[in-house]
């Protein structure tokens, strides 16, 4: 299905317009919620960093918007980046519609990588956070490695590939959920939401920690698909490193989050569907798409039945589910991407 | 008549894959049906056998209306042969055979079901891999068992559609002496759809001919199988020669 | 191939040669069976309370006969009040925790074996099943829709078999449908059944959250399912199912095995395929949904159990459809046994002990589908 490139006035229009949805949720967002605070006081308290003398917020309101929302929410734009990014690099190169982080059971393998690192090191989120991150990263590379390996076989179609992809999934949920047995009843808990993902696990320095290293690992990708010839010559190769650079940002994000699902599905064919098939502005516009979806499901997710939190996990899989099979039925033979 | 074929016409929604369509065929007669791809040989045959529904058109088996009579009653008479493909699961040589009681089996094959396969597997020559899993005999013998496999329904119509396509010489060969055997021996009739003219010339006692979804030409070999007709239906350019009592059928180069 | 020694070759050397074959069909018949016996008894001496082998026995057989002694009662004044009259404590362990907890899974392994081995039949797709299809999920949102609904209270446990079946059936018209496409794969086929499965468990997952009870639990409980909901009330209703659905789907066999030709050739053998096809698919996915309300989404005891079956007595459907549903009692009640004891005292739910066992198989029949390649 071939469109007309749309104008970089276009491309333009719609990062703006993400933008602009972005902060307009960002607001919603901080305001709405289960604390008993109106939506005047929690502006106060979003105004009142910015403006000390001109805004008194109640100290619920500053507490909930700075120390719960906030984080929580910059949490979700800065995950969601990750996975829109992550999941529009592997439908680029591994040229696979179905691709993406959870998908390919890279997500789910980068958490088994978290679970091996914190009962090898007994250590804990904060203290040897390095080496778990580490372990994470790893674990996702051999995944990623893998993935491609199989990818590349000649009878390896899209669907074949994913399909096995989600067999990992089911396999180290399984085994994940053998595990979290052994760990008692608080950890079932604990682990549910692992595996449907969760934002909470948020505060203001996790966060700069989690920016930080988002950051170190995006600008090799932006690197690799805005001036591959730094690499090299071989497009495959150049796919490669984009995989696995894709596969850290995975780990990364899972790290924080758990594992959510279907946004780096999602947010690349949605952003395809408005700017064409160039993956130069594919993939970093899919992180914004990414964010977009990921705030907005939290949104949903924390308030639809409020008091009760839903999992954020389960909101994206109900809205990238069906995409999923509607993908499935169009036999998602369309080539992906260009370049 | 054994059957009658009158005006038959099939196609999908607005395209017409038939059309006008009307043959006759005697007992213990072999009819051939040839033509370039997409001219319509296996949809007929699969409209003869009531595996796809006209949409015009009556077919007589016997003087009956094929349409009137119910799928089992049509699968006694009449044994639908396929190119043959791979199956998805494990099934002998055997069981695939005995597939073709089943328009005469209630629950459980009965001892007379298997003596008529073991028959059957004789009458071919073919008993040597009964137990063996069909995916892993080469083609030529495959083919053998489909065809195997239509006798076993004790049909009195063979309809073969393309068995000599993915055959070599010697099997090709081998299928068409065996079809030819039966027709002669049982006096059973069949109607084969093939590509290899030359084969259809020795084989056949009567020939279709048929081009964009009608008959083109009807007749003995003979008289079907000439430079005209095939420059016509094939676009080809051909030589005609004569051993005697078939013509052979040379092509030389596309018009 | 050497044809000399081939031509002694007889007609009644063949006709032996199949009898023989049969033979071992039905041995397996057998085998499965005592195995099913056999891990039962095995399964019953071993538990949290402590029994000892011997006394489990005795309580069996003592329990039975005191149970046909007093068939007044317990139709009088139900299976509770009669344990508790003439059963001790460890009586009521063995014969109200345990035997039940067994009983269920082996009549939901053979019903999961069962539909399993069937759908595989049908959509001629080795991949197919329940799980994978997507189906027991549907069953499961439309279980637990019920249960929320409050239909556990007003309409009894049929309310909720009645709406698991309806979920259930819409996913199955929807795998029905898809199949018939042209360009359809099987692989195509199993990706579309797992996004159902996500899309309904999600759905399922969500509704917890609406629920009284521990929504984590329900929604564990939901998605990878457990024996540990049963009780003799459920035990029967799953009997009764399976004693009208069975016989159902196993009088199709010669119907089933013909397909496995291909549409065509089914048709010219008499068999109206499109019948054949809603028929047996709306049998199994009323058994598959009956089991499900009452355990859970257990994973590929339906993949597992047809393939490895067909691997020891090939492919004729009417040996096939009964001993996948042996076979798939064999694993279930094996991986229960594991799961009970493995970490003792905590009881692992089974579904994650079949995904562990299960999904390594899946991976390599989906390997080993790249023969089709070439």
């Amino acid at each position: 299905m071939s469109k007309s490139k749309p104008s970089t006035w276009m491309i333009a229009l719609f990062v703006l317009f993400l933008l602009l949805i972005i902060v307009a949720l960002v607001g919603i967002s901080a305001t709405t919620g289960n604390a008993d605070i109106t939506v005047d006081d929690a502006y106060s308290a979003i105004l009142h960093k910015f403006f000390p003398d001109s805004y008194a917020p109640s100290w619920l309101a500053e507490v909930c918007v700075w120390n719960l929302r906030l984080p929580r929410i910059i949490m979700g734009i800065l995950a969601g980046i990750c996975l829109g990014l992550a999941g529009a690099t592997m439908q680029w190169a591994l040229k696979n519609p179905f691709a993406s982080p959870y998908t390919l059971g890279i997500s789910h393998t980068a958490v088994f990588g978290t679970y091996v690192a914190i009962i090898i090191g007994g250590a804990s989120i904060g203290g040897g956070a390095f080496m778990i991150l580490g372990t994470a990263g790893i674990f996702a590379l051999i995944a990623a490695a893998i993935v491609l390996h199989i990818s590349r076989r000649r009878w390896a179609t899209p669907e074949r590939v994913v399909l096995m992809g989600i067999v990992m999934v089911i396999l180290s949920s399984a085994i994940t959920t053998i595990l979290m047995y052994f760990g008692g009843a608080g950890a079932v808990k604990e682990t549910v939401f692992w595996m449907v993902g969760d934002l909470s696990r948020s505060s203001l320095d996790v966060l700069a920690y989690m920016a930080g290293t988002i950051v170190l690992c995006a600008i090799p990708l932006l690197l690799l698909i805005f001036i591959p010839s730094l690499f090299g010559v071989d497009e495959k190769r150049i796919r490669t490193y984009a995989m696995f650079v894709a596969s850290l940002l995975v780990a990364i994000t899972v790290y924080f989050t758990g594992t959510i699902g279907f946004i780096g599905l999602l947010a690349p064919h949605i952003c395809r569907l408005v700017i064409g098939n160039d993956h130069r502005f594919v993939i970093p516009i899919s992180g914004l798409v990414g964010a977009v979806l990921l705030i907005g499901s939290d949104l949903v997710a924390r308030t639809v039945i409020s008091p009760v939190i839903l999992p954020v996990g389960v909101l994206t899989t109900l809205m990238g589910a069906p995409l999923l099979a509607y993908l499935i039925v169009r036999e998602g033979r369309r080539a992906v991407g260009s370049a | 008549m054994k059957l009658k074929v009158n005006n038959v016409e099939f196609g999908y929604n607005s395209t017409s894959v038939l059309e006008n369509i009307s043959m006759d065929m005697d007992r213990s007669e072999v009819v051939g049906i040839v033509g370039p791809n997409g001219a319509g040989k296996s949809t007929l045959i699969r409209c003869i056998d009531r595996i796809l529904t006209p949409r015009g058109g009556i077919i007589l088996l016997d003087g009956n209306n094929i349409s009137k009579m119910t799928r089992m009653e049509i699968a006694k008479e009449m044994g639908y042969v396929p190119q043959t493909t791979t199956r998805v699961f494990p099934a002998t040589v055997f069981d695939t055979v005995l597939m073709g009681r089943r328009p005469h089996l209630g629950w459980k094959s009965s001892e007379e079901d298997i003596d008529k396969v073991l028959e059957v597997l004789e009458l071919l020559g073919i008993m040597e891999f009964a137990m063996r899993d069909f995916n892993e005999i080469s083609g030529g013998q495959q083919q053998k068992v489909l065809i195997t496999r239509a006798l076993a329904q004790e049909a009195d119509i063979l309809l073969l559609d393309e068995p000599t396509s993915n055959l070599d010489i010697r099997h090709q060969l081998e299928v068409m002496d065996i079809m030819k055997g039966i027709v002669k021996r049982k006096g059973i009739s069949a109607i084969v759809a093939i590509h290899d003219l030359n084969l259809a010339s020795r084989y056949t006692d009567k020939l279709l001919m048929m081009n964009g979804g009608r008959i083109f030409a009807a007749g003995n070999p003979e008289s079907v199988l000439t430079v005209e007709n095939i420059r016509r239906a094939y676009g080809v350019e051909a030589l005609v020669k004569s051993d005697g009592e078939r013509p052979y059928i040379i092509p030389v180069r596309p018009v | 191939m050497k044809r000399e020694e081939s031509r002694t070759m007889t007609a009644k050397d063949i006709k032996e040669q199949y009898k023989k074959f049969i033979g071992r069909k039905i041995f397996f018949v057998f085998f499965f069976a005592a195995l099913i016996i056999i891990i039962s008894g095995v399964s019953t001496t071993l538990g949290s309370y402590p029994i000892t082998v011997k006394e489990v026995y005795s309580i069996i057989w003592r329990g039975s006969i005191t149970i046909l002694q007093n068939l007044d009662f317990i139709i009088f004044h139900g299976v509770r009040e009669f344990s508790r009259e003439y059963f001790t404590t460890e009586e009521i362990v063995v014969w109200q925790l345990r035997l039940p907890r067994i009983f269920l899974g082996i009549i939901a392994g053979i019903g999961l074996g069962l539909a399993g081995a069937v759908m595989q039949a049908i959509l001629r797709n080795p991949l197919a099943s329940p799980y994978t299809l997507g189906i027991s999920s549907g069953a499961g949102f439309g279980a637990s829709l019920a249960i929320l609904a409050g239909a556990g209270i007003v309409g009894g446990k049929y309310l909720i078999v009645g709406n698991a079946f309806v979920f259930a059936l819409l996913v199955s018209f929807i795998i029905l449908a898809l199949s018939s496409r042209k360009g359809a794969t099987p692989e195509t086929m199993i990706l579309a059944g797992i996004a159902m499965m996500y899309l309904f468990g999600a759905m399922t997952t969500i509704l917890q959250y609406f629920g009284e009870a521990e929504a984590v639990k329900e929604a564990v409980f939901w998605m990878v399912g457990d024996l540990n909901r049963a009780s003799w009330p459920v035990v029967t209703i799953i009997l009764g199912v399976l004693a009208c659905c069975a016989p159902l789907l196993m009088l199709k066999s010669w119907d089933l095995n013909v397909m496995g030709a291909g549409d065509e050739t089914a048709k010219s053998l008499g068999v109206n395929v499109k019948r054949i096809r809603v028929i047996t698919m709306v049998v199994s996915t009323l058994l598959v949904a009956t089991i499900v309300c009452f355990t859970g989404t257990i994973g590929f005891i339906g993949l597992v159990a047809p393939h490895m079956t067909r691997l020891a007595i090939g492919g004729d459907n009417k040996y096939v459809l009964p001993v996948s549903g042996l076979l798939g009692a064999v694993i279930l009640i094996s991986a229960d046994l594991v799961a009970r004891r493995i970490i003792a005292p905590v009881i692992l739910p089974v579904g994650a002990v079949t995904a562990f066992m299960g999904a390594p198989l899946f991976l390599y029949l989906i390997m080993r589908r790249r023969r089709e390649y070439w």
